[in-house]
């Protein structure tokens, strides 16, 4: 019933654009057709069919298509530069995309980009039996994924179904100016990680360039502090009002969605909750391989909840990095504490819950594991809401950074 | 240079101007019935080339007080309320027309610039594609259609690339303006002979083309309206070919039926036609103005009413616009008649900002050995 609901909701999107074409074609005249040729798995899938309808040389068709493409978007200008040039071509040879006499070389650039990049992303959209590799383990309440892919200029949300993504839907998104992998203040780049919004900026406050509202997110966070990295006011926001998209690297570093597109998202995002992973190239696993990643993890994690439950401290230890770090701990320090405190233990017990395992998208095999610790021993109970990151140390997964949030 | 607005509204003006020409031809009957109205018409007609809208609208309007239902004057009424800029009313009159004479595509072509003007673009369309199925050949229309094909796309543009050419556009009013103020000063004929030649003279109805232009091939009509291009005489083969002739034909002097008669065609002959079309298309190529109007005769029929002198100048600045230009010419077919030649070819033509393929119509004489053009046409 619940998965009813959700597919329902979830297409609620569709319908609606699916709506507003029925609405637009009857106030043009056409009371008895849906907008001819407008895909409603939304303005890729038109484009895609626009440029097939080009390739077979159906150019009335593909401007047919155009034009109600453009009734629904009406800012949408890369659809008016492709409509440029099928009009263009009932009275003269098309020499290429972007026809216009005199057209700023930059804008036809942009626009060509942006082409490229829907295509590409939506033809590459990943198939129902993959799953991005990041999604080891959600949280139940944890009801969305969000992963961004700035190689394909894509977004991709998930829906978490007992701990499994399920694909709901996707869109084009653009990037900082100059790509991916953010290190440093100014550098026009977007981030590269594990992310959260840390809440909603009206649009009042931010004005119409950003959108409707924007999500702030939490770069950087406590891996990018680590390495060294910073910089602020990494968003998730729209566009301004007369526009429906940006070119694929637009941006400052944020990642900017069209405005329809970002109220969806709206009501996907839960503040500090719903996981954003910003990748460069997304790498998809099927799902028998992100089972086996997945257990051999909540594996790993499991010893660890048992060793430190048997006071037994170099067993404890073995599954920390040597690199490791908690506040002003490093491992000897961090390792002479854990060994007091056990010798004054009669008993300990431990129990993990609400387990999140999130892959990290970065150049090093990390894993960001968060989760709600019940510790409970002879003399002192805590409960506590405990964040972990994984790395692989000769082979074997091994804590690098632990704190209580 | 071509794709700026101001051409595309001078030609739409010079457009209106050719169309009444050829439908007084058509309309030469109601002349013959109303000999007095007809004759105010001519004055109207004169006193609207000469720049006296007004006293060209007093004077219509007279004639049709006295015959309500002349389809000739109705026309020029149009004609003249949208050189008014009245565009409303003109409509009105084209609108009307259409309705009562729905077999001439002269109303509809007028309709479709009036629309344009005003940007109802599908209206446009609308008007020129009923003008092109009373009359497939009509290539005004289609040079029109192609010219209205590439407004929509010039405005599709603005909005991909924000962009703004409305500034083209009002340079494009002001050139409307002194494309009308700078009318031919000559007496003004009823019917201006070189017009119904180029009718009589077309070559047999060749159905240029039988349905509208088909988008993704160039269109010849593009390159009729291009000003990259030697101006396209207005009147391509028209259907009321027929009409024409019987009515004005009697007053062309220079009647190219003359050469009617089959004469062997000299191999050496269709070989010397082949050197000058390429000799042509080279002088173009290489910017070499006045060697590319040394293949023009004297008595070329220059397009578009203008005088040589203007057509000479207008081409020198086409031809030596900067850039490269590159003219070039396949399936070169010639037919020799005596000293006369037709030479039919698919004419690429590429520039900067302009490229476009179509075909193309040269007649040619021969003159003290050499090979001059007389005609020049759209389409093959």
């Amino acid at each position: 019933m619940k998965k009813t609901l959700n597919s329902i909701f979830l297409s609620r999107s569709q319908r609606i654009v699916a709506c507003v074409a029925l609405a637009l074609s009857a106030k043009a005249g056409a009371p008895n057709a849906i907008i001819a040729g407008v895909s409603d798995a939304g303005p890729d899938a038109t484009i895609n069919l626009i440029m097939r309808d080009i390739d077979h040389n159906q150019l009335d068709i593909a401007l047919t298509r155009t034009d109600n493409l453009l009734r629904i978007y009406p800012n949408f200008r890369l659809a008016h530069l492709i409509r440029g040039d099928l009009l263009l071509a009932r009275s003269q040879a098309l020499t290429g995309f972007g026809n216009a006499t005199n057209a700023p070389a930059e804008r036809v650039n942009d626009l060509r980009e942006e082409a490229i990049a829907r295509l590409k992303g939506y033809r590459s959209r990943p198939t129902t039996n993959t799953v991005p590799r990041y999604l080891l383990q959600l949280r139940d309440d944890q009801n969305y994924a969000i992963v961004v892919d700035t190689k394909q200029s894509r977004l991709y949300v998930y829906r978490n179904e007992k701990g499994r993504p399920v694909f709901v839907a996707d869109w084009y998104v653009s990037q900082g100016k100059a790509g991916a992998e953010k290190t440093r203040e100014g550098d026009l780049k977007t981030p590269i990680g594990v992310y959260q919004v840390t809440g909603i900026l009206p649009g009042e406050k931010i004005g119409d360039y950003y959108g409707k509202r924007a999500f702030p997110l939490n770069y950087p966070n406590e891996w990018d502090r680590m390495q060294g990295r910073n910089g602020h006011g990494i968003w998730l926001h729209g566009v301004p009002s007369d526009t429906f998209a940006r070119p694929p690297k637009a941006s400052e570093g944020c990642v900017v969605l069209a405005n329809q597109d970002l109220d969806t998202l709206g009501t996907y995002l839960q503040i500090g909750v719903t996981p954003i992973i910003i990748s460069d190239g997304v790498e998809w696993l099927s799902l028998d391989d992100w089972q086996t990643q997945r257990q051999s993890l909540d594996k790993e994690i499991e010893n660890w909840r048992a060793d430190w439950e048997s006071r037994d401290t170099d067993r404890y230890l073995s599954h920390y990095s040597s690199r490791f770090r908690a506040g002003n701990l490093n491992l000897a320090s961090w390792g002479r504490q854990k060994r007091d405190v056990n010798a004054s233990k009669a008993w300990v017990k431990v129990s993990v819950r609400n387990l999140s395992v999130l892959r990290n998208p970065g150049k090093e095999e990390m894993v960001m594991v968060s989760f709600d610790q019940d510790y409970r021993s002879n003399n002192v109970n805590n409960v506590s809401t405990k964040r972990q990151y994984w790395i692989k140390e000769d082979g074997r997964w091994k804590i690098i950074y632990e704190g209580s949030t | 240079m071509r794709r700026s607005s101001p051409a595309c509204y001078s030609i739409l003006v010079t457009t209106m101007v050719t169309t009444m020409v050829v439908l007084s031809a058509v309309s030469i009957p109601a002349f013959a019935q109303n000999p007095p109205a007809g004759s105010v018409v001519a004055e109207a007609q004169a006193l609207m080339q000469q720049g006296q809208q007004s006293q060209a609208l007093e004077k219509v309007d007279r004639a049709l007080a006295a015959n309500p239902r002349d389809r000739q004057a109705r026309f020029l009424k149009g004609v003249i309320l949208t050189e008014l800029n009245k565009l409303d009313e003109a409509a009105a009159v084209f609108v009307k027309l259409t309705q009562d004479a729905p077999e001439l595509p002269e109303p509809y072509n007028n309709l479709a610039v009036i629309y344009a003007q005003q940007k109802q673009y599908d209206k446009a369309k609308a008007a020129l594609e009923m003008a092109i199925r009373t009359n497939p050949s009509y290539a005004v229309a289609h040079e029109n259609l192609g010219d209205l094909y590439a407004k929509m796309a010039r405005e599709a543009y603005d909005k991909a690339l924000q962009t703004d050419s409305s500034n083209a556009n009002a340079q494009a009013k002001l050139n409307l303006l002194r494309e009308l103020t700078a009318a031919p000063a000559k007496p003004p004929v009823p019917a201006a002979p070189t017009r119904q030649v180029t009718i009589a003279a077309a070559p047999a109805p060749a159905p240029v083309r039988s349905e509208p232009p088909k988008p993704a091939q160039p269109v010849q009509a593009a390159i009729a309206s291009s000003a990259a291009k030697p101006p396209a005489p207005a009147i391509a083969p028209a259907a009321p070919a027929a009409v024409a002739a019987t009515s004005a034909q009697a007053q062309s002097s220079k009647s190219a039926a003359s050469s009617s008669a089959a004469a062997a065609p000299a191999e050496e002959g269709k070989s010397a036609v082949r050197s000058a079309v390429l000799a042509w298309a080279s002088a173009w190529s290489n910017k070499n103005a006045r060697e590319y109007l040394s293949y023009y005769a004297k008595d070329f029929q220059v397009p578009d009413r203008k005088s040589r002198k203007d057509w000479e100048e207008e081409r020198t600045q086409r031809v030596t616009k900067p850039g490269n230009i590159k003219v070039s010419v396949a399936e070169l077919e010639i037919h020799v008649n005596g000293d006369h030649a037709t030479a039919r070819f698919k004419q690429h033509y590429d520039s900067a900002n302009f490229n476009s393929a179509s075909g193309k119509t040269l007649e040619l004489t021969q003159r003290n050995g050499h090979w001059q053009i007389v005609q020049e046409r759209i389409g093959r």
